[in-house]
């Protein structure tokens, strides 16, 4: 039998099995072991994508360029216009400059979830349901894409701009407020980017409406509370909560008036929005796993 | 947990609800029973054939198995372990082969999805370079390495799957189809290779596959499942039995002539020019009846083929049906 393959299995073949747990050390927790899943498969997209360097360096280019045309369109409309809706070109380019910043980090960190509708309806979702690691990980961080920091790039530049010319006297909260935002805007997004992923077990073509909220709210993010209706003010802060992300605690900074008059806390409200929000989606997604059915074929 | 049972499989059922649209906003709700009340127990080290006709549930309860679908209903333990409730615990002692689709990373290299593996899976280093190496030397991957695995060809991507799925040195393997689509070579390369698997490591292998002779050269025993239901279980050779087999007799005779006139239940089944095909039974001697052809007959030529064993259980199938 092993003759035909033209090698015999000798001394040196396969060994008994490694005994009852596999190779299975003592796990930490889910997280931990998400975390480490997430940072082993985003390695690998990122040591691939490196091959190329120059082909890497044109792309990162490639999406700063893009990604600024967002800024670029505000930009001319200030030529036209001294105000949008009451606020400044420093002020617009603060609530951009955080908006991007927070979407950019939770589009490098999860952005490629839109695909998970596809591999559900054609099946090959199952693959990822017999591995022994996290599947939010694996779905997370599947085609990592370095270059997403591009958009990071452009973002965080307009925010050094706005922080830099917006008229602000500066106090420790409002300085600290800063970092919070950015760091509580992207688990917002990240937040939703889980919670659209598990929407796409129920639907799973549902990747459009995902993006409508995700790309859709940055948009909308980067434009003042008071260009909008008041309904859509209320659904962005209280059903999918986007104010946090910028308009409220932005208005604090800038003292400005609040979105719908909330009370004056709610500007440090981000990280508990955030959190709650982050449980919610891990929630949904859970459920979301659990309905999972695979497919006939 | 005894150590007979490595799998087992008691009662246990999957239903789909399965929604179709009827019309606009109207949808119909029907139940699709997969896996109806199946029961079995397979030891460490078998390697059992699971076969049936498409839909008949093979997927589904392979899919069972490794915790992808939570049984219905029923008792299911693999390694004493319930696969859909400690799905990552038991993922480190499986391997899975999908024919139809690839575990592994379409647009990375194949080195780099067995890379990955090893530090997903947390193999000692020592036993992962062992573990490779002979794979690659068993499969012949040494070319494909570098290759992205979408450029592979099936049988290519096939084998690619089938080492993934061993890197981590699983107690039990499940192939779902493992020579969908291969040629003669790549199957019967494939075969050898599950074989030494088996033999070598004590793999316990359970595989599903259209291809009979998958079976007939790997597994010692098989099992039927139709509609869900376990149809038969037992040594392949006892299918014959079960199935009511039939050998076939094809003569060649002078000329034409009216189907042969054969004693009962010996009887003609196809006639083409002067070549004739007769069935008789698998347990009868074919000589009396060569002997009363030869006698009445202007007898040229003949040959007798032992039962095609997908003969055997497309009857049994229709048998069933028809009960
Ligand atoms: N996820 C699912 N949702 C709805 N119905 C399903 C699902 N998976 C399987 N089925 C149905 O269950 C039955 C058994 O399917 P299964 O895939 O197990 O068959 P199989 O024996 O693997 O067939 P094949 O030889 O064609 O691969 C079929 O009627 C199929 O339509
Ligand atoms: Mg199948």
């Amino acid at each position: 039998m092993a003759e035909t393959l033209g090698t015999s299995p000798g001394p040196e073949g396969f060994r008994t099995s490694p005994g009852p747990e596999g190779f299975r050390p003592v796990e930490g927790s889910r997280l931990v072991e998400g975390l480490r899943t997430y940072r082993l498969i985003a390695g690998m997209w990122v040591r691939s994508s490196m091959t190329y360097r120059t082909s890497f360096a044109v792309t990162v280019l490639g999406n700063l360029l893009v990604t600024g045309l967002d800024f670029a369109t505000i930009l001319l409309m200030f030529s036209q216009v001294d105000t949008l809706g009451g606020w400044s070109l420093p002020e617009i380019a603060l609530l951009y400059g955080l908006s991007a910043t927070a979407f950019g980090i939770a589009d490098l960190l999860l952005g490629s979830m839109d695909v998970l509708g596809g591999r559900i309806r054609d099946g090959s979702f199952d693959t990822l349901l017999v591995r022994p690691a996290p599947v939010l990980a694996q779905v997370g961080a599947d085609r990592f894409a370095l270059r997403r920091l591009g958009r990071i790039t452009q973002a965080v530049a307009v925010l050094g701009y706005a922080l830099a010319a917006v008229d602000v006297d500066w106090t420790v909260a409002k300085v600290l407020l800063v970092p919070v935002m950015v760091i509580s805007g992207a688990a917002i997004f990240c937040a939703l980017f889980v919670a659209g992923a598990a929407f796409q077990f129920v639907a799973q073509d549902a990747a459009e409406v995902q993006n409508a909220f995700t790309y859709g709210g940055t948009t909308l993010l980067q434009y003042p509370p008071t260009v909008f209706g008041r309904d859509l003010v209320r659904a962005v802060t209280f059903l999918v909560p986007l104010a946090f992300v910028n308009w409220v605690p932005a208005s604090y900074v800038l003292g400005r008036p609040y979105p719908l008059e909330l009370p004056q806390w709610t500007a440090f409200a981000p990280p508990l929005v955030a959190a709650g929000y982050c449980a919610l989606a891990g929630l949904a997604w859970r459920a979301g796993l659990r309905s999972y059915r695979s497919t006939g074929s | 947990m005894t150590e007979q049972a490595f799998i087992e499989v008691d009662q246990v059922e999957k239903v789909f609800d399965v929604r179709r649209k009827t019309g606009f906003l109207k949808r119909e709700r029907r139940e699709v029973r997969a896996v109806d009340s199946i029961s079995f127990t397979v030891a460490r080290g078998e390697m059992v054939g699971y076969i049936g006709p498409n839909g008949a549930g093979k997927s589904t309860t392979i899919k069972m198995l490794t915790g992808i679908l939570t049984p219905s209903a029923g008792r299911l333990r693999v390694a004493g372990i319930d696969p859909s409730q400690e799905r990552t615990r038991l993922a480190h002692r499986i391997g899975v082969v999908f024919g139809q689709r690839t575990t592994l990373w379409w647009d990375l290299p194949l080195i780099d999805s067995y890379k990955l593996m090893h530090r997903m899976y947390r193999i000692p280093d020592a036993r992962y370079r062992e573990n490779l190496d002979r794979l690659v030397e068993l499969l012949d991957l040494r070319d494909l390495l570098d290759s992205p695995v979408r450029q592979l060809s099936l049988g290519q991507r096939m084998r690619g799957d089938i080492a993934a799925a061993l890197l981590h040195d699983p107690e039990v393997l499940y192939l779902d189809e493992p020579t969908i689509g291969l040629d003669v070579v790549s199957k019967v390369r494939v075969r050898e290779f599950l074989k030494e698997v088996n033999a070598e490591r004590g793999t316990t292998v359970l595989l599903t596959t259209h291809d009979l002779q998958d079976i007939e050269q790997l597994c010692s025993r098989v099992m039927v499942i139709d509609h869900g239901r376990l149809m038969y279980d037992g040594p392949l050779a006892g299918l014959h039995e079960a199935g009511e087999s039939e050998r076939t007799l094809v003569v060649d005779l002078e000329r034409e002539v009216p189907p042969i006139d054969a004693p009962a239940p010996a009887r003609v089944v196809k006639v083409d020019g002067p070549r004739q095909w007769l069935a008789f039974p698998a347990s009868e001697s074919a000589a009396p009846l060569v002997a009363r052809i030869a006698a009445e007959y202007p007898l040229v030529d003949l040959s007798v083929r032992e039962p095609d064993i997908e003969a055997v259980i497309a009857k049994m199938y229709a048998e069933r049906a028809g009960a």
